[in-house]
């Protein structure tokens, strides 16, 4: 195993995660970027598990796991009752806060 | 890999205080399920101030009871929980203030004479703004009672936050105090609209942040082998020079942690959020969530990091910098006043990180505030004062709600002198007059930043408390010196409640100013982290 392209895989999706919470507009999609970002954490996380043969990074996965499910209740709540206000959930119209 | 699986020693003595506010929290969602209508209101607030004081009483049985383990600076206490949870000087001290503040913050949430005998929180959070269903809660007395075990479990993980000997642990906390404070900023009776962005943005925003605190973790797992904040400082210690991935990895886990304590540049959310959060949710989250982030900051860079802090030290320089002066500068062009005390916050975390990077630990014969105690005292000078602030806008109102435009201030002086006074004694504290407890904690900080050699930093931050004063003046000579306009706020007479949190904060405001050694002197005795 090449620890190193796991690695590589799991920073690429990250970046990716990253440059989509910042350019899209819609909460749910910026909302996904943030789990793809998770995501790409348990891939590094169980990689360098496996590279260091210590059990404890796999078990970091499920917590991130447990976590996200509960950001996810917490987040889909609270974007759907803004898109249920304004029949729209993107990021930009919601510009009442401001200066 | 195989077989055996050793069942893990729990000490319970140690970890009571936390057992006690999650298990609070967990009958406050069973009398959600259980109780009448009628009843709930009553109930939850009973459990809930029961919980934070049977909570702080065990606290400080287990702040008397630490054993001394010795060292340089004398460190109190032990890791507990195979080593996930550490009980320990700073760990008590800062449990004793949370929960403290806590205990003010939720007299805040259960005050109930403001809004004609419900509490400021939204009737039925699902019902539309301006809609039938909307008004029908109102008319029909509904209310959100969950806000109480919300803000118990958010409570448990700022305890759990600054206590983690575990940096996995440590991100469960985060979530634990960040998911019901997302809710609970959506949760407003009044501006609706304002409250649900602000809970968007503080969502998605906290979010982010913390996917960037987890991939630093996993950066810093690859280095070290291990979630152990003593394992990763033996890691670092031992290494001559900082890899790429560990310099990443600290990067990224710096990133989450000043998010979440409202440092430049990764402050945006913080003036938004706290603009739009039910203002007894501002108070708490401005003094609490601070409180345990600041906590949670100070141990993984000393106890984790401490062996890199010449790569960090340089990041943390430039970031406290850039805090105060925006904290400071854009402080002077807000109007509203919720705002501005959210820019005061973002500079007042800038002052606090100015001790924090001192990363002075006490001279030879043991005299003098060492950086950690600097920062314990400083967050509790800020924790009431910012409280007793924000308990104050909760006051001044119209038929609309609270007023919170600078303008619409103009002459409160006048009209109800008390409260004004009271209001202008807080910015008076935040700005560091002397006799305030804002100067004391602000002496502390420079202080030990000084005597760690970072006197670049303090003059930068004496010259941006300048500034900042000006701010604060400006709304004391608004108060005082200016008519009322002709559609001036009344203030509304509080129940005992509000008036009690005032009052709390008036008085640990004056003490902590006047006589602050008994307070200086716990910090002290706080001592050093327990590795």
């Amino acid at each position: 195993m090449n620890p190193g392209a796991y690695i590589t895989l799991s920073a690429l999706l990250f970046s990716i995660g990253a440059v989509g919470v910042l350019v899209r507009r819609n909460a749910i999609v910026v909302f996904m970027s943030v789990e793809l970002m998770l995501n790409a954490c348990n891939l590094a996380l169980v990689t360098f598990a496996k590279q260091t043969g210590d059990l404890s990074g796999q078990v970091a996965a499920f917590f991130v796991m447990v976590v996200a499910a509960a950001e996810v209740v917490v987040g889909l709540a609270i974007i759907m009752s803004i898109f249920r206000t304004r029949r729209s959930a993107s990021v930009d119209d919601a510009s009442l806060l401001k200066y | 890999m195989t077989g055996e699986f050793d069942v893990p020693k729990v000490e319970y003595a140690l970890v009571l205080p936390l057992l006690v506010v999650f298990g609070g929290a967990l009958v406050g969602v069973v009398i959600e399920a259980f109780a009448s209508r009628a009843w709930r209101y009553t109930a939850q607030v009973g459990v809930t101030v029961t919980t934070l004081v049977a909570a702080l009483v065990s606290t400080v049985l287990v702040g008397v009871g630490l054993d001394s383990i010795g060292g340089d600076v004398p460190a109190r206490g032990e890791l507990v929980v195979e080593g996930a949870i550490v009980v320990d000087g700073p760990s008590v001290f800062l449990w004793g203030l949370l929960l403290v503040l806590s205990l003010i913050s939720a007299l805040l949430f259960a005050e109930r004479r403001l809004e004609g005998g419900l509490t400021s929180f939204a009737g039925q959070a699902a019902a539309l703004p301006g809609t039938d269903a909307e008004r029908v809660a109102s008319t029909e007395r509904i209310e959100h009672t969950e806000v109480f075990p919300l803000m118990l479990f958010a409570v448990g993980g700022m305890m759990v936050f600054p206590a983690a000997g575990d940096l996995l642990i440590m991100f469960v906390a985060l979530e634990v105090l960040s998911l019901p404070l997302y809710l609970l900023c959506g949760l407003a009776r009044r501006r609706r609209l304002l409250s649900q962005e602000a809970a968007m943005k503080y969502f998605l925003l906290g979010a982010f942040s913390s996917a960037f605190f987890l991939y630093g973790i996993a950066l810093v797992y690859g280095y070290a082998g291990s979630f152990d904040l003593t394992a990763i400082d033996q890691a670092v210690s031992a290494s001559t020079a900082g890899t790429p991935l560990l310099l990443a990895g600290i990067a990224l886990i710096a990133v989450g942690l000043l998010f979440k304590i409202g440092a430049a540049p990764f402050h945006a959310w913080t003036p938004d959020v706290y603009q739009g959060a039910p203002t007894a949710v501002t108070g708490f989250m401005a003094a609490c969530t601070k409180i345990a982030a600041f906590g949670a900051l100070l141990r993984v860079f000393y106890v984790g990091f401490g062996g890199a802090s010449w790569d960090w030290r340089p990041l943390i320089w430039v970031v406290a910098i850039l805090t105060m002066v925006v904290g400071s500068l854009v402080a002077i062009t807000q109007s509203d006043i919720k705002r501005m005390l959210a820019y005061s916050s973002i500079a007042h975390a800038g002052f606090v990180l100015v001790g924090f990077v001192g990363l002075y630990s006490g001279n030879a014969t043991g005299a003098g505030i060492t950086s950690l105690s600097s920062v314990l005292f400083y967050l509790t000078t800020y924790g009431f004062s910012t409280l007793g602030a924000f308990a104050v806008v909760t006051l001044v109102r119209d038929a609309g709600g609270e007023t919170t435009h600078l303008s619409r201030w103009a002459g409160l002086g006048r009209s109800s002198p008390v409260l004004a006074g009271a209001f202008a004694f807080f910015l008076l504290a935040f700005a560091g007059i002397p006799l305030t407890s804002g100067f004391m904690g602000k002496w502390m900080v420079f202080a030990a930043a000084w005597a760690g050699g970072a006197w670049v930093l303090v003059v930068i931050a004496v010259l941006t408390s300048l500034v900042a004063a000006f701010f604060y003046v400006r709304v004391i000579v608004v108060m005082f010196f200016s008519d009322p306009g002709v559609d001036a706020p009344a203030v509304a007479v509080p129940s005992a409640l509000t008036a009690a949190v005032i009052a709390v904060a008036v008085a640990a405001t004056v003490l902590l100013g006047v006589v602050p050694g008994p307070v200086l002197d716990l910090a002290q005795q706080a001592g050093a982290f327990v590795r």
